[in-house]
């Protein structure tokens, strides 16, 4: 089974809900490395697209996704605004034209995210960043596309591998962002913007666990 | 916390309706996305200065809209960068025919918000250039980091930058103009006390009673180092040598030396560290000829000062003298 249009709108929407669940927890682990907002700002944000997206719910899944990235663009501000925007903007781009995603077709969505996402942030995996869950899950990803697995599993796949990441970048000296500026006080904290990224993957897998 | 605020949602929006109240002469308020633009703009054929950055910096930058200096300001939430619609629409509203120019301090969101609104501009058919400001001597090594951050020299090159605008340059030459000013200019800051974001309610960071922060950037990122306060004296020692052996400053160099409070340290400490400041650059033959004293770049209530060093010449002097007409910096109009 592919995933279709009204599987893509409950992904986001559940998204929505574990932002908001993990609104303090993101913002703490920005306080230990940044400037204690991020889950203040992808919560503004997403709130934004809540509200947007009974407007935007009729188009395809393209003009959806793109919908989202441009109310993320005008409603979250710092790093994370552009970088968020930047991941479904890139996917809208990828889908253009398709009525329903195979898993190929989410690998090659997330493929062009991500470097849409080291091209904006000038970041490569290892810097401490959103990268460094990125860059596994869709190791995973392309993995699961070669064995031909059906979408729930591979989706489950890269998740984990988006978990790993995320911890890997607690022994990491922060190379980008504000973070950077701690320098070695920066290790032994997890990232947050790896973390976020990793619950929208989780959330991914969750939601299309039977597709 | 205290405050003297309504909500904490609502700080940025009552500022700047307190602002349009104030200087209708001067700025004309948009709401939504917010920006604060010169009230004569677009102004015809003058290449256009857009600059933005998160609130809680007061006067800069909505403070410096007017003529001979910046032709808009967007405001981000406190301490957040502000958003690419925002800087588009602003872009667009003072665009007159020459291009605009984007004064942008080097922080990750503000960098990647600038570039989006500049590559949406530029679709739009607006030529937009810009300009990253990186002069905070504290942040040291900037291959490993974000990179220096933006801070006091961004004051002096939005007056000098804008009155070059106001002859009529041309966007390159204002471009090439800004990028000489960060070229030769350099800060570094320190504070006393912590300050509080209003939407989070706490502290930034915690600063004991006897202790300062050397080094500190403008949102309460630390600096180079924490230790137990010092005299004035030490401390202006200790913010202006790392200045002065970074560009390097040389004995014959005529320089504008701006100093600068936090928000919450009064002009007659600012004094103190001037003359403290004089007297070093002098026994290294190096000529005052400029200043600005004051609190232009804030962090807050943060008690706290910086010190900036600009090299001038006969160019960047002459423009500095220039008339200006802002909310927070005024002459020769």
């Amino acid at each position: 089974m592919a995933i279709s249009r009204d599987d893509v709108l409950a992904w986001i929407r559940n998204f929505a809900q574990v932002i908001e669940e993990n609104n303090v927890y993101l913002t703490d682990l920005d306080r230990e490395i940044g400037d204690a907002d991020h889950g203040a700002n992808m919560n503004r944000g997403f709130k934004a697209v809540m509200t947007k997206l009974p407007t935007l719910e009729t188009g395809d899944i393209a003009s959806i996704l793109k919908g989202v990235g441009m109310t993320l663009l005008s409603s979250v501000g710092g790093a994370s605004g552009p970088l968020y925007s930047t991941v479904f903007m890139q996917l809208g781009k990828a889908f253009a034209g398709k009525e329903q995603l195979e898993l190929a077709d989410w690998y090659a969505g997330w493929e062009s995210a991500e470097q849409g996402v080291q091209m904006r942030g000038k970041a490569v995996p290892g810097e401490k960043t959103m990268v460094d869950a990125m860059q596994p899950a869709l190791d995973a990803l392309k993995e699961a596309v070669a064995q031909n697995l059906p979408i729930g599993e591979g989706l489950r796949k890269s998740a984990d591998a988006a978990h790993e990441g995320m911890l890997a970048t607690i022994p990491l000296v922060a190379r980008k962002g504000r973070a950077s500026y701690l320098g070695e006080r920066s290790a032994n904290h997890q990232d947050p913007g790896a973390t976020s990224t990793y619950f929208l993957l989780e959330t991914a897998a969750k939601t299309w666990a039977n597709c | 916390m205290k405050k003297l605020i309504n909500k904490p949602e609502d700080v940025v929006v009552e500022e700047l309706q307190g602002i349009e109240l104030a200087h209708p002469d001067i700025v004309k308020v948009h709401y939504d996305p917010n920006y604060i633009v010169r009230a004569d703009a677009p102004v015809k054929g003058k290449v256009g200065l857009v600059s933005g950055g998160g609130s809680g910096h007061e006067p800069m930058h909505g403070g410096f809209v007017g003529k001979g200096m910046l032709d808009a300001a967007c405001p981000g939430a406190v301490f957040t960068s502000p958003t690419p619609d925002q800087m588009l629409e602003a872009t667009k509203a003072v665009n007159g025919g020459a291009g605009v120019l984007h004064i942008v301090k080097n922080y990750t969101g503000d960098v990647m918000n600038f570039e989006m609104a500049a590559d949406l501009a530029k679709e739009e058919g607006i030529e937009v250039e810009a300009v990253v400001v990186d002069d905070d001597v504290a942040v040291k090594d900037s291959t490993w980091t974000a990179g220096r951050r933006g801070v006091g020299l961004t004051v002096l090159m939005e007056k000098i930058v804008g009155a070059a605008a106001e002859e009529g340059r041309s966007l390159k030459e204002v471009a090439d103009l800004a990028r000489k000013i960060n070229a030769q200019g350099r800060s570094m800051g320190m504070a006393l006390t912590s300050c509080t974001v209003p939407h989070v309610g706490k502290p930034s960071f915690d600063l004991p009673e006897d202790e300062m922060e050397i080094g500190i950037g403008i949102h309460g990122e630390p600096g180079r180092t924490r230790m137990k306060i010092e005299p004035a004296d030490k401390v202006t020692e200790m913010l202006l040598t790392p200045i002065v052996e970074d560009l390097p400053f040389k004995s014959g160099d005529e320089v504008l030396l701006f100093v600068n409070s936090m928000g919450g340290t009064p002009l007659i400490e600012l004094y103190i560290i001037y003359r403290k400041a004089v007297k070093m650059l002098e026994a290294k033959g190096i000529k005052v000829t400029r200043h600005l004293i004051g609190p232009y770049i804030t962090s807050l209530e943060m008690a706290g000062a910086s010190i900036t060093l600009l090299k001038l010449d006969a160019e960047l002097t002459k423009l500095w003298d220039a008339p200006v007409k802002t909310a927070g910096m005024r002459w020769g109009i």
